[in-house]
């Protein structure tokens, strides 16, 4: 009865009850601060270089000339219209993980229209047509696990990943059956001379079309989850499906027009890969975007103006690290691990967020991240 | 030989974020002596005791055993002081048997002795007289067998100081009895008992001493016999309360609901519901009665569409005005459309009656956010309906935008009580209305209640507590096992009869 324990000298208890906007916005920003420390040290300590030329050089790699600057806002863009597009799936708490399917089926969708009608319909109703197919295609996609979701309760998160390889070995099909030139196993640049089905210049800008598009997308998605009645029934649906039940609200309906409109968001991602950025359509059109939007979406809380900044953030990371590691000669290992500090900053600053983290001896100061 | 034990805590403090359960509370507990810890709902009761028990850290104070200076850090080092606790809800594996389930996680560096184990158990139920059969399994056991084996759990481990946590909640009068039988043996062989519950006729029926807590801070004790049940209410509450339900007779009673011959299986197709008519008629209360999980949930989601029904059941409404319509078969959105006026509070209320990461107003309108041509919600209805029902029934919020789950169960509870009755129902559905609320809050449902009862509401109320359902109620239907055990009249009926009816099936089952 004598043996005495000691108190643990630090005890993390959940904080009920949120912390204030601007210091959870503190958190973030401190955490972000923290991880460029930890990053420059990383890079004195291993390559021996000067950190804050290091991170000039990655700031010129996503902003140092005109070109530079669109193809980051264009790349921004997409990630952004891929994040949309997963959140009402995700408020519902459905984990589609498919995004990747459902872009390539609406890039599969675009291609198909620049290289089948470029010569019999013209540049608007030709957009259009491309516009609206790749919705069609995305809906399908999306639409096919939450439909067996909603009658059969198959887990959604095996069978939008299993869409994907379908979408992949779709697309495989696809590029052999349009290969350009003959034996390349490539697309190839479709209509390079004609620009038939290009996203035209806005504004002297090559890329202000997708910028519109998603914006508007923003906007919307932001609206109508937010304000609209289906909106709200999402809300309701993620939250428990007994609660929803209970309202008279239509479980199964409300899973198939979500996942509908997640995939047709995700399908107009494949229309800007293919229409208004690459120009051809491969099997990594989607790129792996998919799933990084998943952070995107999450991160934002589903709050799609949030999102517009965290991809921002994300594709900066990717465009600086390219950058130091062609510069430098540097392994891209290192880049990789910069970027990989940076989020598990960024990322580590929730837990902060979160829950306190209380000292044995400190009376009852909060620690901060 | 045992020692004389006491156990002394010192200032003990315990916060959640904002929320101070336990504020520099002091409590001595002594052997031989049966404690009871009386407190409403939030007071920190529970919170207290888990600091004993090792669940939760205090965030300040000393816990002395035997005067010796202790620090708890988990359960273990509770049993190794001889602190055991049972829950409320039962920590046990319910495909084990009672033997397996007593030696589980002791950790005993040898291989586990079955039959020393049953003999050791045998000798444990001899001395306190439990009855609990060592092989058998804890699927097959009732919940106040599973309440006596985890007592005996306790006692094992070696345990002289026990903490029972609401233990009553879940019995019937009769088993109620039974288990106070044996805390008195425990009581005479030494041990300390701590008894947390919120019933005052069983503190003074069973217990030496109350020590009260009231909003996290501890208000006194006093013995037992210097006290009556209208003081320790005022210590609890913090001033004088009325302790008495005002039961007009029902006037004007109308047919509302008909059920005939319902029958719901459950998802592995066992009956949960057997062959169960009544009627429920506006202007009255219509109480249920019966052990937890004999079939009441199903009841009220049966006619609220949620389950789905065996062929050959009817269940009739009829509105205040027009036609009488059939709800067997259709949906809730069906229901609805068919403008049955119907008001459900569910047993679950942050999993089923409410959205527990929306603020009051979007809660507000979870039935209502239909109405309306457009494709955009209506906010400003459901704010004001928020703001009328959080000023009329005192709800406790920060704000208007606050999560409900953020609010504490007295305050959820009004949230969806005022909602439900906003719609002017002609059906009131209630299930388990006051469970976990304090006194005061118990109340004003019930006065609710009885306001809807005078404006000819069919009121249909599921009950646990069966001193509440026999003041409130105009009739009780008591069900046993998914039947209709019987109908007895609130007025005139006895507590023993009704207890006797949940466990026996009586004449009346086939009314």
């Amino acid at each position: 009865m004598t043996k005495q324990k000691k108190e643990p000298l630090v005890r993390i208890s959940k904080r009920t009850s949120g912390l204030p906007t601007w210091k959870a916005w503190g958190i973030r920003v401190a955490a972000l601060a923290a991880s460029l420390v930890v990053c420059a040290l990383v890079i004195y300590a291993i390559v021996k270089m000067n950190p804050l030329k290091v991170y000039g050089a990655m700031f010129e790699g996503a902003f140092g000339t005109n070109k530079r600057i669109w193809v980051t806002i264009r790349d921004t863009m997409m990630l952004l219209c891929i994040a949309i597009g997963l959140a009402p799936a995700f408020k519902m708490r459905f984990w589609n993980i498919g995004a990747e399917g459902q872009i390539l089926v609406g890039g599969i969708a675009s291609a198909a229209c620049m290289i089948y009608l470029s010569k019999t319909v013209t540049t608007l109703p030709l957009m259009l047509l491309m516009l609206a197919l790749s919705i069609v295609a995305g809906a399908i996609w999306g639409f096919i696990p939450g439909l067996f979701k909603a009658k059969w309760n198959t887990n959604e998160t095996l069978f939008t990943l299993m869409m994907n390889y379908i979408a992949i070995q779709m697309c495989a099909y696809f590029v052999a059956l349009w290969e350009n030139p003959f034996g390349s196993n490539t697309v190839g640049v479709i209509n390079p001379q004609t620009r038939i089905g290009w996203f035209p210049k806005l504004l002297g800008q090559d890329y202000m079309l997708n910028v519109i598009i998603v914006l508007t997308l923003t906007v919307g998605m932001f609206i109508y989850l937010r304000y609209s009645k289906q909106g709200y029934e999402i809300a309701v649906v993620g939250e428990s499906e007994n609660t929803a039940r209970y309202a008279a609200i239509n479980v199964r309906k409300v899973i198939m027009r979500t996942m509908a409109i997640s995939g047709a968001v995700c399908g107009i991602a494949g229309f800007l890969a293919v229409s208004g950025a690459s120009h051809t359509i491969s099997v990594s059109t989607a790129g792996g975007r998919g799933f990084t939007a998943i952070i995107v979406a999450w991160l934002a809380k589903f709050n799609t103006f949030v999102m517009i900044l965290i991809s921002a953030l994300l594709i900066f990371l990717d465009k600086g690290s390219i950058e130091i590691a062609s510069r430098y000669n540097l392994s891209n290992h290192v880049s990789n691990m910069l970027t990989g500090i940076i989020l598990f900053f960024i990322l580590g600053s929730e837990f902060f967020i979160n829950y306190q983290v209380k000292f044995h001896h400190g009376s009852k100061r909060e620690a901060r991240a | 030989m045992e020692t004389q034990k006491s156990i002394k805590l010192v200032c003990i403090t315990k916060t959640f974020g904002e929320v101070t359960a336990n504020d520099a509370v002091c409590l001595e507990i002594h052997a031989g002596e049966i404690l009871s810890l009386l407190g409403e709902n939030g007071s920190g009761k529970t919170t207290l005791m888990n600091v004993l028990s090792g669940i939760y850290a205090p965030d300040g104070g000393n816990i002395f055993v035997n005067g010796n200076k202790v620090t708890i850090r988990s359960p273990k080092d509770a049993f190794a002081l001889g602190i055991g606790m049972i829950h409320q809800h039962f920590k046990l594996v319910d495909v084990l048997t009672a033997a397996e389930n007593i030696v589980l996680g002791l950790n005993e560096n040898k291989l586990v002795d079955l039959k020393n184990v049953r003999i050791r158990v045998k000798e444990i139920c001899d001395r306190y007289g439990f009855v609990v059969d060592p092989d058998r399994k804890v699927f097959d056991m009732s919940v106040s067998e599973k309440q006596t084996l985890e007592i005996v759990k306790v006692i094992y481990r070696g345990a002289d100081i026990l903490i029972l946590d609401e233990p009553t909640a879940v019995l019937t009068p009769q088993e109620t009895d039974k288990l106070f039988a044996v805390m008195r043996n425990m009581k005479a062989d030494g041990k300390a008992i701590v008894i947390i519950t919120h019933k005052l006729h069983e503190v003074m029926e069973i217990s030496d001493r109350v020590a009260v807590l009231r909003r996290g801070k501890y208000i006194g004790d006093i013995p037992t016999g210097d006290t009556n049940p209208q003081e320790l209410t005022d210590m609890m509450v913090g001033r004088a309360v009325s302790l008495n339900i005002d039961r007009t007779e029902p006037q004007n009673l109308t047919e509302r609901v008909t059920v005939r011959n319902l029958t719901v299986r459950d998802i592995d197709g066992v009956k949960r519901l057997d062959n169960i008519s009544f009627t429920a008629y506006g202007g009255e209360i219509l109480g249920i009665a019966g052990i937890t999980g004999s079939g009441q949930k199903e009841l009220l989601e049966a006619i609220a569409g949620l389950q789905n029904i065996e062929p050959g059941a009817s269940i009739t409404y009829l509105p205040r005005e027009g036609k009488q319509v059939e709800l067997v078969g259709k949906t809730p959105q069906d229901i609805k459309n068919l403008g049955v006026a119907l008001a459900f509070v569910p047993e679950d209320r942050l999993g089923m009656g409410l959205v527990g990461n929306m603020d009051v107003s979007d809660n507000m309108m979870l039935k209502s956010y239909r109405s309306g041509k457009s494709v955009f919600t209506d906010r400003k209805t459901p704010r004001e309906l928020a703001q009328q029902v959080v000023e009329s029934l005192e709800v406790m919020t920060p704000s208007l935008s606050t999560p409900v789950r953020r609010l504490s169960g007295g305050n959820v509870q009004k949230v969806l009580v005022g909602r439900e009755i906003a719609g002017n129902p002609a059906l009131l559905m209630t299930a388990y209305a006051v469970r976990g609320l304090d006194i005061n809050t118990s109340y004003t449902i019930y006065r609710l209640l009885n306001e809807q009862k005078m404006r000819g509401t069919a009121v249909v109320y599921v009950g646990e507590d069966l001193d509440a359902l026999l003041e409130l109620c105009d009739r009780i239907l008591v069900l046993c096992a998914g039947k209709v055990s019987g109908i007895v009249e609130g007025r005139t009926a006895k507590k023993e009869e009704v207890g006797l009816l949940m466990t026996h099936l009586g004449e009346g089952a086939k009314a």
